[in-house]
């Protein structure tokens, strides 16, 4: 574009990518708003509480007593819980897709498990309410006595708690990674696989060869789902039981930082508690930053750097490690 | 012989289980379908479209107004996303080598990960903070915040399955480029672009977190901006967690309206999408 002839038509097109320029600008621009406005309104409570917001464990609105503990431990305790269930899942389905299935079927089950990611959040809270809690109070009433001094499964039957959420967190989840993953195995030059076949490798052999070969960008796709997990708000907030407490047991009810932000937000009366609210927003904001930064770049590490590489990919795509790619 | 029997053995299971791995991922889509078509058909009727809620105690009412107050919402938020991410879209396809649009790109994809609860704090400081009143523009800025990095990405990766030779056609006979990317480019992209839209309407169509506490709610039919409003999916949480079951049940047909809304919606985009990548890249 600076090859063209006429003066005035390069400063037009100089114009164009200034004007247009500003709106992508504009998406960058968003981000670092939400940052500042988010840590301009949490000041009150930084300011106060310090580090001590964060390992306090007694969340007293009326007191003007604010510790977030519990909810990181209940945020970190319910995604942990669903990535466990999620990812083998979802591997599998991303593995079935790419690898295994017969053509016809691809497309429509790919369909359908991307279905499982319109379903609106409270739908699933919905359906958690109704459906699922009464089915996990009803296995925590016939959990044998025995195995209720496990701390694991200690507590009474209530339904909602801890693995009503993880479960609903799984399905959730399973095809933001899936989706990602399967795009990583398609990435992946068929060569990989054609190599191990000629060496005499069984299917699943040659499966493992291409999760080798694409394992930075699978690792992406859990951390994506990490992210997904942690950010989640509203079919939690409907099922996990909303009590701020520190349980390792899968029948307590727990709560989450995004899911006390749902609750309270409206019920905040005075400033410092909107702020100590905000400051939790503010954490998690950063938090899924973070994680979702971190996915993208194992993902593209991948997904890239194959597709720049593709037309040279045959010769040295048997001997090149993920490693070097990213 | 043993050990090529049972790594053929080993290869079966593992085929065996990445099938039952789609299997158990299907079950509970199937379930919340059967649950939510079940129970919201047999509480759909015609009040249910045309009235507002009753007051508590009352059987009957409906969700009229929260259907209209979704429409308004989901209207400010194209009205906000729509310029910004179809704009951002056609730099990133137009200058898309540039260390820039590479920033972009990845903010982009991040901010789609940022949970919407904490977009919803956001607008609450933006437009409700400063006046001290929830309204449905703050709500409609929430949702529009979280369909700019939709857009912009799918209308970047739309533009990019338009042949090039069409804009160097265009160049090539004295088109300035702004000329090309909006007369030439973008009108053979438009199907994609519209696409895009409603890729972006179904994710937020069906948002609850953000709108708590910008939209709030509403017991009564409104159309003005600078008021709380009602939404589908905040009724549908109102209702399911109150103790009435007349609510539960209007709550189970708000969310049958809310997924029939949003499956069209991608089930619209999918098959577009479809046809203009088997039109681009034969």
């Amino acid at each position: 574009m600076k090859k063209t002839p006429s003066s005035r038509r390069s400063a037009d097109d100089r114009g164009f990518r200034l004007g247009t320029g500003f709106f992508a600008l504009l998406v960058v621009v968003l981000v670092a708003g939400i940052f500042w406005e988010l840590f301009r309104t949490s000041q009150l409570s930084i300011d106060k509480f310090g580090f001590r917001f964060w390992t306090g464990r007694i969340w007293d609105p009326v007191a003007g007593e604010f510790g977030a503990l519990p909810f990181i431990w209940g945020t970190l305790y319910s995604a942990v819980l669903a990535m466990l269930i999620s990812t083998p899942i979802a591997i599998g389905i991303a593995v079935f897709l790419s690898e295994i299935s017969p053509r016809v079927l691809r497309t429509p089950l790919a369909f359908l498990t991307e279905l499982l990611a319109a379903v609106p959040s409270i739908v699933y809270g919905l359906w958690g309410v109704f459906v699922l809690v009464p089915i996990v109070r009803h296995l925590q009433v016939v959990t044998p006595p025995w195995l209720k001094k496990v701390p694991l499964f200690s507590g009474p039957p209530l339904g909602v708690g801890m693995l009503s959420a993880a479960l609903i967190l799984a399905v959730m989840v399973i095809p933001f990674t899936s989706s990602v993953a399967r795009e990583v195995l398609k990435a992946v030059p068929s060569t990989q696989r054609e190599a191990a076949y000629a060496l005499g490798a069984t299917r699943w052999e040659a499966i493992q060869a291409a999760l080798r070969f694409g394992r930075t960008g699978i690792i992406g796709a859990v951390i994506l789902g990490f992210g997904r997990a942690i950010g989640e708000t509203m079919a939690v907030t409907m099922v996990i039981g909303n009590n701020p407490q520190i349980s390792a047991s899968l029948y307590a009810p727990q709560y989450t930082m995004a899911a006390v932000i749902a609750n309270e937000f409206t019920e905040a009366a005075d400033d410092l508690y909107l702020s100590a609210l905000i400051e939790i927003g503010l954490v998690l904001f950063v938090i899924t930053l973070v994680i979702n930064a971190l996915s993208r770049l194992l993902i593209w590490s991948v997904t890239r750097e194959v597709k720049a590489k593709a037309p040279r990919a045959a010769p040295t795509a048997v001997a090149a490690k993920p490693q070097a790619a990213a | 012989m043993n050990r090529t029997a049972r790594r053929k053995f080993t290869s079966g299971l593992v085929v065996a289980l990445c099938g039952a791995a789609v299997v158990l991922a299907l079950v509970p889509l199937f379930f919340v379908f059967a649950y939510v078509i079940s129970k919201g058909f047999s509480s759909l009727n015609w009040d249910f479209f045309t009235s507002a809620p009753k007051p508590v105690g009352e059987p009957g009412g409906g969700m009229a107004n929260a259907m209209i107050g979704t429409l308004i919402l989901i209207g400010i938020a194209s009205a906000v996303a729509v310029p910004v991410g179809v704009i951002a879209g056609v730099y990133l396809s137009e200058y898309g080598k540039k260390k820039f649009a590479t920033l972009v790109r990845f903010t982009a994809d991040v901010l789609n990960g940022v949970p919407s609860i904490v977009i919803g704090i956001f607008a609450y400081g933006l437009a409700v903070l400063p006046v001290k009143h929830f309204s449905a523009l703050a709500g409609g800025l929430a949702l529009g915040f979280m369909m700019i990095p939709i857009i912009t990405r799918t209308t970047e990766e739309l533009l990019n399955l338009v042949p090039g030779s069409l804009r160097e056609g265009a160049l090539a006979l004295g088109a300035t480029r702004a000329r090309a990317a909006f007369s030439v480019m973008v009108p053979a992209a438009l199907p994609g672009i519209m696409t895009g839209i409603l890729v972006a309407l179904a994710r937020i169509a069906g948002e609850t977190a953000p709108l708590l506490f910008t939209a709030f709610n509403n017991r009564f039919f409104t159309t003005r901006l600078d008021q709380p409003i009602s939404s589908l999916p905040v009724q549908i949480y109102t209702y399911a967690v109150a103790p009435y079951e007349d609510w539960h049940r209007q709550a189970w047909a708000g969310a049958l309206v809310l997924v029939a809304f949003v499956f069209t919606f991608s089930v619209l985009a999918r098959v577009v999408t479809r046809r203009l990548e088997r039109m681009h890249r034969t």
